[in-house]
């Protein structure tokens, strides 16, 4: 298992667990070494003191040659801080020799340090190498059993001896496990205060976190409007993350419908220009077809039959004249400037149909003057959109028509509350003849290329029982 | 009036009496006896009994005076600031021309003792004092027959020059410190009087056990209780009838139990004709 595998909801207390323990650790070596300083300051004073307790005695004793006195005074410092055991007194002589100890089984009497042991032939060399020094001074060397202060017994001003005194290590110790006793027990202490917040804060931490993962599983997979993510939304790093992902999500979505609109817009295009094509094709022998079958009647003697066959033909091909010129749609700009009476016009028009379902029209005018736009193919867009509206809406329903312009554009926008349209519908909604259509399913194609040869869009929502046409025209100022 | 003059006159008759027998009592001799290290002089408690005893004995108060050496002791004693002294057979024999056997203790029933020579029980080679050749050695006080006189003695016999013969060598001042020296490593042999390790070796078993007899010496005349030859006789048989008597009484006996002596005796001069001899043998090689 890799550490990358584990929750935060561990690693955040196990992270709280470690930091106590460096912290620990960091704080028990510093103890450590303080206590150990200490010690060593202790040890050095003690020493001193010792050596100052004795530097009038021991001297003498040593210029009279009084051996068992010097033993006794050894002795009697040596049980100045009842650890008897710990503590090694020393007196050499100038040269180096042991002079007296307290435990003179070890360490005998007239015997050279030196020949006790590498840790006091140290010793030793330390004393003769600093005989003109007269001051107390510590020596200690790693992984020596003692630290050791030396000093010179003085007489007169001249040193006529030395006393070494060491002190056993592993007195420190006892200290040394009594600091990290504590240390220990508090770092267990906090770890375990800590532990639940630590806990507390990576469920904290990670919750919204997961709950961001299975938010974006769902990305992809469906509708990015079907996603429902609450993110809390704030300025720390998981706040923003949550905006971050608000936006992505809206930008998936816009992305989408973009594509999706582009998608619809060309094959809408294709399809017009397939569609003037095939009429223009169709148009022109049409045209001929039915001039020659005029004059053919006008000019021929035909029988009954010959004229109703004629008169059959003669329709048949004044149907395919009118589908194709349906299918041909031309914003005829010829036609006069929009003026507010257009837009009361149409709802004149809608009225009927408003009455006999009971429909509540909401319609807001909100022309003022005229518009630099033609009013015909205006007309014609308004008529399709609210007349689809008032059919869609269900009796007694509600439609809402407005028109308005503003910034150069000429917006209007036709909300019905009929049956939701479903999202594969919509993609293909504005195509002609298309299967899900009612009528004839000219009327938005006519829309769409109306719109669109007034170059301007038209965008369809139908969400929660609301469906909503909306088309902008831009006004072009008059030349 | 009559009544109080009586009352006064009584009063001054009291106070004259009781002024005669202070003065009577300084007059009187207060005996001031020398105590050396050839007994266990630390028993502050028992040396106080035993001058109560003493002094009870006598009707005379007993003063015990204690210096670290017999030198300090015997030239007290010789100046007159001592009456008597418990010193050790040597320095007696030294000043014999100038004082006189107040007693002389029995111990084993005899007023004899030897010298002891002891090393470390750890050291099991040991057999004489001539196998501690460059060693460490521990003496009581140059004034000691059995810590120092017989040791020296003994060498020169051998045909050793004592004073080259030891590594070192030094006092210690108590033969108690000789066998404390000894046990515990500062010297590595040592001359103790016999007397004072068997009576440690009842009080401190575990001292005398930290070291271990070597060879005992022949015997001498006991550390005898002296006096000056100008001490007043009826002083001097006070004094002596007072020690001689102490084993006749179960105080005088129990007193003796601490000092693991059986009495005193009066002693010959010729008992320390072994320490005389000693003498001259050292004073031939110096």
């Amino acid at each position: 298992m890799k550490i990358g595998d584990i929750s935060y909801r561990l690693k955040v207390p196990l992270m709280f667990t470690l930091v106590i323990l460096i912290t620990a650790s960091v704080v028990t070596l510093a103890l450590t070494w303080r206590a150990y300083e200490e010690l060593r300051e202790e040890v050095f004073n003690n020493a001193v003191e010792i050596g100052s307790v004795l530097s009038n005695s021991l001297p003498n004793t040593m210029r009279h040659d009084d051996l068992w006195g010097a033993y006794r005074l050894v002795q009697a410092a040596e049980g100045w801080s009842g650890e008897t055991s710990s503590r090694l007194l020393v007196v050499l002589d100038r040269d180096g020799r042991i002079y007296v100890s307290n435990s003179p089984k070890e360490l005998a009497v007239t015997t050279p340090l030196r020949v006790h042991g590498a840790e006091l032939a140290r010793v030793e060399a330390e004393v003769l190498r600093l005989t003109g020094n007269l001051n107390p001074r510590p020596y200690e060397y790693p992984n020596d059993r003692r630290l050791y202060v030396i000093l010179p017994m003085l007489s007169d001003g001249v040193a006529i001896g030395t006393l070494v005194i060491g002190y056993d290590r592993a007195l420190f110790w006892p200290r040394f496990a009594d600091i990290v006793e504590r240390v220990v027990l508090s770092a267990l202490l906090v770890t375990v205060l800590l532990l639940p917040l630590g806990w507390y804060l990576g469920n904290r931490m990670v919750k919204p976190l997961g709950h961001l993962a299975r938010c974006m599983s769902k990305v992809g997979r469906g509708s990015s409007e079907e996603i429902v993510c609450d993110l809390r939304q704030g300025k720390d790093e998981i706040g923003q993350l949550g905006i971050s992902f608000q936006q992505m999500l809206r930008e998936l979505d816009e992305k989408e419908r973009l594509e999706s609109g582009m998608l619809a817009s060309e094959r809408l295009a294709a399809v017009g220009r397939l569609a003037a094509g095939v009429a223009h094709e169709i148009n022109n022998p049409l045209g001929g077809m039915l001039n020659a079958l005029n004059t053919f009647r006008r000019y021929s003697e035909t029988d009954e039959l010959g004229r109703e066959t004629f008169d059959l033909i003669e329709r048949g091909l004044q149907q395919i004249r009118e589908t194709v010129s349906a299918l041909l749609v031309e914003a005829n700009p010829r036609s006069h400037s929009l003026s507010p009476k257009d837009i009361n016009d149409v709802r004149m028009l809608l009225l009927a149909d408003v009455s006999r379902k009971q429909i509540s029209l909401v319609w807001h005018n909100r022309l003022n003057a005229e518009i630099a736009l033609p009013s015909t193919p205006i007309r014609q867009v308004l008529i399709n959109l609210s007349l689809n509206a008032v059919q869609a809406s269900p009796d007694g329903g509600a439609v809402h028509c407005s028109v308005d312009s503003q910034q150069g554009l000429l917006r209007i926008c036709v909300i019905n509350d009929g049956p939701t349209i479903s999202r594969e519908r919509l993609l293909s909604l504005f195509e002609p003849f298309s299967e899900n259509a009612t009528g004839n399913g000219l009327g938005l194609w006519v829309t769409y290329q109306l719109v669109h040869q007034l170059e301007g869009n038209i965008e369809v929502k139908s969400r929660d029982g609301k469906t909503q046409f909306a088309v902008e025209l831009p006004i072009k100022e008059p030349q | 009036m009559t009544n109080s003059r009586k009352t006064v006159r009584g009063f001054l008759f009291l106070a004259c009496l009781l002024l005669a027998g202070n003065l009577l009592a300084d007059a009187a001799k207060t005996y001031r006896i020398g105590l050396t290290a050839v007994i266990l002089t630390d028993q502050t408690s028992f040396l106080k009994e035993w001058q109560d005893y003493l002094s009870d004995r006598l009707q005379h108060p007993v003063q015990f005076v204690q210096r670290q050496t017999y030198q300090e002791v015997t030239e007290l004693l010789l100046s007159g600031d001592l009456d008597a002294a418990w010193t050790c057979g040597y320095p007696y024999v030294r000043h014999r021309d100038q004082l006189k056997l107040l007693g002389v203790p029995l111990f084993n029933g005899a007023p004899l003792y030897r010298s002891y020579l002891i090393v470390p029980a750890t050291d099991t080679s040991t057999r004489e004092i001539g196998d501690l050749k460059r060693k460490v050695f521990a003496y009581s006080d140059p004034d000691s027959n059995s810590g120092f006189l017989y040791p020296q003695v003994s060498l020169i016999g051998e045909g050793i020059d004592p004073r080259h013969f030891f590594s070192k060598s030094f006092f210690t001042w108590a033969h108690r410190d000789v066998v404390k020296a000894v046990a515990d490593g500062v010297a590595q042999g040592g001359s103790v009087d016999g007397y004072v390790w068997e009576t440690l070796s009842r009080h401190e078993p575990a001292l005398t056990a930290g070291t271990r007899v070597v060879s005992k010496s022949p015997l001498f005349g006991f550390p005898p209780l002296v006096v000056r030859k100008d001490f007043l006789p009826e002083h001097f048989y006070a004094l002596r009838n007072a020690l001689l008597h102490m084993s006749s009484d179960s105080e005088g006996r129990r007193l003796l139990q601490r000092l693991n002596l059986d009495g005193f005796s009066e002693g010959e001069d010729a008992l320390f004709n072994g320490v005389a001899a000693s003498v001259r043998i050292l004073d031939g090689i110096e």
